[in-house]
């Protein structure tokens, strides 16, 4: 059987997989809908919040950007996982003894209004569509390398599947969906590593040959002697400021984010939401772990087959052919010596785009044709699954915040099932034309979502938790000036690509980048809504006792 | 009203506890994440691990390990601070 074959195969059986798991935790209720009834065992909510949070991005690209970052790569390295310790810490058990369904839901009750509701709202669903229009543009991309399909026959392939099962099942569909699609993820993700690792170094075990192999070692002296950066110093791609607001701002980012917080709800009880957070960071951490000796590999292995080598030699390796073909690896022999010449400067004679890093790390170890199908499955698993749980996250925002909570307070169980539905289609819909014809600037976009994430929800769900005397006027205040902040210095930043300028409106602010820029925007919005609140009437004793309730221990059947 | 003051008293020991637990945690997250990993990166770059230096090593892996142990840390505490506080409200009742 072929390559393709292949393929086609096994990416045909984890959809019936996908499916049958989507039919077979069909739901009928609301509470089922956004939430899985609340009663998602704390393993399987691990899987599903990993699977959730390790999109295209994670699995395709990172250790891709790893390999040409170095050091500094360690801004996507801890900044998607550390995270987590804010979520475990200073979110998640407080929002699920809150017990309500949507991110919205906490921001519209605690600060009794329903205009911080519909901002919030607001908020959620221009983080996740920002969001999404990348994770389709993985699914179309894995399709057309894998399958020889077309892009958009790829991205409404996938927008049928996920559809699907989102419709029928909701968040409880979604959910075990997703905890069967971390399995695909991590074993697609760990075989080709082992196999990359056993064959450089000789010890399989890629997270430990990372570092007692003398690999990364000999990357760096390369590099040195082709006149780039070394790998293994800090600071070399980007300034320590840099690093420090980036990392911070993808951590806070990745605590802000609508679609990773709702995850917590769906436990059945506080301390669940804790543990769940334990098993989320084990199973998002072996991939973590083994991102950056992957890129690391990767990158020595590339160099190493074709710097200073013949062009015509190395155009004569299989899988270096295949990825030429794609546009994704490409040579130009400029001084025509017939060498490649590898180089930082401008004689530099070859185009490598980093996503080819972990795709193509099969084909480089020489594995069967059996593990490359098994990445374009992983690959797809992982879009797929943070797409789903994106849909969910964007139709309770407007099905149930907006539409149930603010305009329809009378909505019966039905009624709110069936404009969730709908919503959910229009989403999908819009998703498809984001993922057929995506913006010249995905890669911003991404920035974008983590900055406002930060700048915007995080510091007002954690000073509802902490700081009792948190009002409404605050809240808003604060919420506002993070967001047009964060808006407006991405906007004049980022202003070549999104609006087309010629050149950068602004450079940066104070040497700050826009990846990094949405921590100020979280400092003002912490400073604006902490002198507001302070300037006005404190919030109403039901509130206060909220808090209170928000914040006692949960009477847990379990413990006694 | 008795009973009421006392549950208040009760909660408010179990909160106090609970924040201390979390700043103790943030301040390693803040120091191997923010010192370890960025603003100490260069000295602690002369330090060798194995086969790659120090900073190197907790930017790339260390770090993740870290954060795992720290929400591993708060989960347990937290469990054995449910059962005092049970414990706790137990003894109130049993007077």
């Amino acid at each position: 059987m072929s390559v393709e074959a292949i393929t086609i195969t096994l990416v045909v059986i984890t959809f019936i997989i996908y499916t049958g798991i989507g039919w077979w935790s069909r739901v009928k209720d609301t509470s089922s809908f956004y939430v899985a009834g609340q009663n998602v065992p704390t393993v399987a909510n691990g899987a599903a919040i990993a699977a959730d949070w390790m999109s295209a991005a994670s699995f395709i690209s990172m250790a891709g950007l790893v390999a040409f970052l170095g050091y500094d790569g360690t801004i996507y390295l801890m900044g998607w996982t550390g995270g987590y310790v804010l979520l475990a810490l200073l979110l998640a058990p407080y929002l699920r003894k809150f017990g309500k369904f949507t991110v919205p839901d906490f921001i519209g009750d605690r600060f009794y209004s329903s205009s911080a509701r519909a901002v919030a709202a607001i908020a959620t669903i221009f983080i996740s569509l920002t969001y999404i229009s990348g994770q389709m543009r993985g699914v179309g991309i894995v399709f057309s390398r894998y399958l020889q399909v077309d892009i958009v026959v790829g991205v409404l392939i996938g927008m049928a599947i996920v559809g699907f099962f989102a419709l029928l099942g909701g968040m409880k569909g979604v959910t075990w969906t997703q905890a069967v699609q971390y399995f695909v993820i991590i074993i697609a993700f760990l075989i080709p590593a082992f196999a990359i690792s056993a064959q450089l170094t000789g010890n399989p075990v890629p997270q430990l040959s990372f570092i007692t192999s003398d690999i990364v070692d000999r990357l760096s002296q390369i590099q040195i002697d082709l006149g780039m950066t070394e790998y293994m110093a800090p600071f070399t791609n980007l300034s320590m400021l840099n690093v420090f607001m980036m990392t911070l701002a993808l951590m806070a980012g990745t605590a802000g984010l609508p679609h990773v917080i709702v995850r917590f709800y769906t436990v059945k009880s506080v301390r669940a939401a804790r543990w769940s957070a334990v098993w989320a960071i084990i199973f998002i951490g072996l991939l973590y772990l083994t991102a950056p000796a992957v890129g690391a590999f990767a990158k020595y292995n590339l160099i190493d087959t074709i710097a200073d080598k013949p062009v015509e030699e190395v155009q004569d390796i299989e899988w270096v052919n295949k990825w030429e073909t794609t546009g994704l690896l490409q040579f130009d022999d400029k001084n025509g010596d017939g060498n490649i010449n590898y180089t930082a400067g401008d004689d530099n004679e070859v185009m490598i785009d980093g996503d080819i890093i972990v795709l193509s790390t099969p084909e480089v170890a020489n594995l069967a044709p059996f593990i490359i199908a098994l990445v374009a499955a992983g690959g797809l698993a992982a879009a797929l699954s943070t797409a789903s749980g994106l849909l969910i996250t964007m139709t309770s925002a407007v099905s149930h915040d907006i539409y149930f909570r603010i305009f329809n307070k009378t909505a019966s169980e039905s009624q709110r099932l069936r404009v969730g539905r709908i919503t959910l289609l229009i989403a999908l819909l819009v998703a498809a034309y984001v993922g057929i014809n995506p913006p010249g600037f995905a890669g911003e976009v991404v920035a974008l979502a983590f900055g406002l994430g930060a700048a915007s929800l995080f510091p007002v769900i954690l000073l509802g938790i902490f700081d009792k005397r948190m009002n409404k006027e605050g809240a808003i205040a604060g919420i506002l000036t993070g967001l047009i902040f964060t808006l407006f210095m991405i906007g004049t930043i980022l202003s070549e690509s999104i609006f087309g300028t010629e050149g950068p409106l602004i450079d940066s602010f104070f040497g700050i980048n826009a990846q990094g820029v949405g921590v100020v925007g979280m400092l003002l919005n912490f400073i604006v809504s902490f002198i507001v609140s302070r300037m006005t009437t404190e919030p109403p004793q039901e509130i206060q006792e909220l808090i209170e309730n928000v914040r006692a221990p949960e009477i847990d059947e379990d413990a006694s | 009203m008795e009973q009421k003051k006392q549950l208040d008293e009760r909660q408010k020991w179990y909160w106090k506890k609970n924040i201390r637990f979390i700043l103790g945690l943030l301040v390693i997250w803040a120091v191997v994440a923010y010192g370890g990993a960025i603003l100490f990166a260069e000295p602690l770059s002369n330090i060798q691990l194995f086969g790659v230096s120090f900073a190197f090593w907790i930017a790339h892996q260390g770090a993740i390990i870290v954060f795992f142990l720290l929400i591993l840390t708060y989960a347990i505490r937290m469990d054995r601070l449910d059962r005092e506080y049970a414990k706790l409200l137990k003894a109130d009742r049993e007077g």
